[in-house]
């Protein structure tokens, strides 16, 4: 017996997927304008957060209908829980793209920055994280969340050498403290993005699974 | 799972209906001053189930039961079981709220008389206790010559448990037991089983998946005579280990 409820499951699921799009498509603008030092880009990922902003919105209403209409439960409740949290997630990484634009466009005004060498390193693994986290979100994928789990620690190690070389650099007097500045925070701004990225694998996980594997909770055990 | 005393055991337990096969090799373990449900589609053997525990199912022709039954650790099919004792051990609520064309009182204490005798007094208090457990006390205490089929279907309800509280059962057997009241009397007994299973057992069978959610703390899902699958019910309505258990209560089947 095929359910109304299941029609409006995958309609939900359609929503988180065009989010998804979205935002990864953002982020991959914003990294460029970052390593192509493109102002116009940076712009374009400022302007279109609204529609990000839109989506999440309704893909939230569309959830408190499902709750509170439909008493989802078992595999379906835990879909629904996963898609609030990715909802949120993706929305939170969307900011995160317009954070690293706003740096993208303060460096366009600097002459001769060098970008460090672990700075396009990062962007390349987060934006390969960000695709395999909504990748897995897509095909309900397990084993492709549980690799995005693993890269993060990668990613945790490339932020601190940046943070770290960008202070020697300032001891040094060879860099400006605004570039400086601009340099450590898109960093840490794409180290968030990461770690959003493993919140949106670990949700997968918690749905097709029903294990909750944040916080090392299997580590732990 | 942790295991407190255990009121029911069933040890590969098989009811035949004449040929057919109603119930199959079923293996389970009821908690005491626990809520358990018993949820399946039509047929699936719930109330069967439900009914051998205090043997109801021996008065339809052609019942042939296999395995043992515990209650309280004695085997309820063993040749010296005493029914009479068995069936007070065990109460029963039934579908619609079937009171005697009687007065509440008399409602109440038809049981006794049949079962044991009781002082006057004793039977006062009873009556009294009885009607204070599931919440009517106040409402009849002045009314007790009234005939129950004057009351409400939710109060019959209520007085069809009392009449049932009045035998000092240790274990309620509860066959969909809010199918006839609206939702609100429906709510309304619900809250009463959190009461009653403070100091009874509860084995209910119902229909209403949600039902199972709210009220009770083990859930059992049956499945054309099989115990398919046993757990805590925030575990089996959270995260079931049976493909068909989740099927069946995301409404996919049944």
């Amino acid at each position: 017996m095929e359910r109304h409820f299941q029609k409006e499951l995958e309609s939900l699921k359609t929503s988180l997927i065009k989010m998804g799009s979205v935002v990864e498509e953002n982020i991959a603008l914003s990294i460029r304008s970052v390593t192509e030092k493109n102002r116009e880009l940076a712009q374009k990922v400022i302007e279109s957060d609204v529609r990000i902003d839109a989506l999440e919105i309704e893909i939230d209403n569309a959830i408190v209908d499902l709750l509170a209409l439909q008493q989802p439960v078992a595999s379906d409740l835990r879909f629904i829980l996963a898609a609030l949290k990715i909802n949120n997630d993706l929305e939170r990484i969307g900011d995160h793209a317009v954070n690293i634009a706003q740096a993208a466009q303060v460096l366009c005004s600097i002459p001769d920055v060098e970008l460090l060498n672990e700075i396009p390193k990062m962007a390349e693994i987060t934006r390969t994280m960000l695709k395999e986290a909504i990748d897995s979100f897509i095909l309900l994928d397990p084993v492709k969340a549980r690799a995005v789990l693993k890269t993060d620690d990668q990613i945790d190690n490339l932020n601190r050498t940046v943070i770290r070389t960008v202070i020697e650099l300032l001891k040094s007097n060879k860099q400006t403290a605004e570039c400086g500045l601009e340099l450590s925070l898109i960093s840490r701004n794409m180290e968030r993005v990461a770690d959003l990225a493993t919140n949106i694998a670990e949700e997968v996980i918690f749905h097709t699974q029903a294990r909750v594997v944040k916080h090392h909770a299997e580590n732990r055990k | 799972m942790s295991m407190g005393h255990l009121t029911i055991e069933t040890h590969n337990l098989n009811l035949y209906y004449t040929n057919f096969h109603a119930l199959i090799d079923i293996n389970l373990a009821i908690q005491e001053q626990r809520i358990t449900a018993l949820i399946g589609p039509s047929g699936c053997g719930k109330s069967t189930l439900v009914r051998v525990f205090n043997r109801m199912n021996d008065l339809i022709e052609g019942v042939r039961v296999t395995g043992e039954v515990l209650v309280e650790g004695s085997n309820i099919f063993s040749p010296d079981t005493d029914l009479i004792s068995l069936r007070e051990k065990v109460g029963m609520v039934f579908q619609r709220p079937n009171p005697f064309p009687l007065s509440v009182r008399d409602n109440l204490t038809f049981g006794l008389e049949i079962h044991q005798e009781h002082s006057n007094k004793n039977r006062t208090e009873i009556i009294e206790q009885s009607l204070k457990d599931v919440l009517l006390w106040n409402d009849l205490k002045d009314h007790l010559n009234q005939s129950a089929l004057r009351l409400s279907l939710e109060q019959q309800q209520r007085l069809c448990i009392a009449r049932v509280l009045a035998m000092k059962p240790q274990i309620i057997l509860m066959d969909e037991p809010c199918s006839a009241l609206d939702p609100i009397a429906t709510l309304k007994i619900e809250e009463l089983m959190q009461e009653l299973k403070k100091n009874y057992t509860i084995v209910i069978v119902t229909h209403n998946m949600q039902q199972a959610a709210r009220a009770s703390d083990y859930t059992a899902f049956l499945y054309l005579g099989e115990l398919i699958e046993f757990g805590e019910t925030k575990h089996i309505f959270s995260a079931p280990e049976q493909k068909q258990t989740e099927d069946y209560i995301t409404g996919r089947f049944g």
